[in-house]
């Protein structure tokens, strides 16, 4: 790793509440990274995104799990590192989501991988050896 | 915690819903509850006016695609207004403006109810 890499990291509970927390996080280890607005707004938008799908599907809604997030970046990219012990994501099952069809079937699902697919440049899935899943999401600073 | 607040108020027939601060999967169940409502009272021609909302995630986008298509079955709609730049690129990625009407001033928004009728 090089040296002038910088390191952040915060562990909240699966609470909805504690989107804003994460959101605060990221968006100060992102202005200290010196990324632009429309960069940290995408950041921000893509972690907001990952956390509510393991709220909502790692968990099921359970609020006394753990989220931990790890930020890392240097002077070409900055990384997010989202873990937590819940159900596992496959992203071979992901369809991309078809708004007009959706709203006629008064459902939504899928928004939120789009959107986070739409606001970072590299979205990683992986599931490490002790079960824990981890999502890296990385945006290329310009 | 994040600071969000709706709150209704009407022009004629049209229900004008007010966002302010942040929408996202938190704070989203709070705009569910006031559609709800809305539908319950069969009004169902809304706008939602953006101007105080800073942030939306998924969580709200779906909202409004949950309950527009009930609102069109009722000869009503759910039309957008004074968005803030970066609370309308979050639409316009997913594809919304193909789907719903976005003004610029609440009144244009209102008044096209008005044509329609």
């Amino acid at each position: 790793m090089a040296s002038n890499q910088k390191y952040y990291h915060i562990t909240v509970k699966s609470t909805t509440e504690n989107l804003a927390v994460i959101r605060d996080f990221v968006k100060d280890a992102a202005a200290d990274c010196g990324c632009d607005n429309s960069t940290i707004d995408k950041i921000i938008l893509a972690v907001d995104e990952a956390s509510t799908n393991i709220i909502k599907y790692a968990y099921n809604y359970r609020s006394d799990k753990d989220i931990e997030v790890k930020v890392k970046f240097d002077k070409k990219n900055f990384a997010v590192e989202i873990f937590d012990n819940g159900n596992s994501f496959n992203p071979a099952n992901y369809k991309e989501p078809d708004l007009e069809k959706y709203v006629k079937e008064k459902r939504v699902g899928g928004l939120g991988i789009f959107l986070i697919k739409k606001s970072c440049d590299e979205v990683k899935y992986e599931i490490l050896k002790n079960k824990t899943n981890k999502v890296t999401l990385i945006k290329k600073i310009k | 915690m994040a600071e969000f607040n709706v709150s209704t108020r009407n022009i004629g027939s049209v229900d004008i819903i007010e966002l302010k601060g942040y929408l996202d999967a938190h704070t989203a169940p709070q705009l569910e509850k006031t559609f709800n409502e809305l539908i319950n009272s069969k009004k169902f021609k809304v706008v939602v006016n953006f101007d105080k909302l800073s942030y939306i995630s998924s969580a709200g986008l779906g909202v409004f695609m949950a309950y527009v298509e009930t609102m069109r079955e009722n000869n009503g709609d759910i039309k957008f207004t004074n968005l803030q730049d970066k609370v309308y690129n979050i639409f316009d990625l997913l594809g919304f403006p193909m789907l719903y009407e976005f003004f610029t001033q609440e009144n244009e928004a209102v008044k096209k109810f008005g044509e329609a009728e």
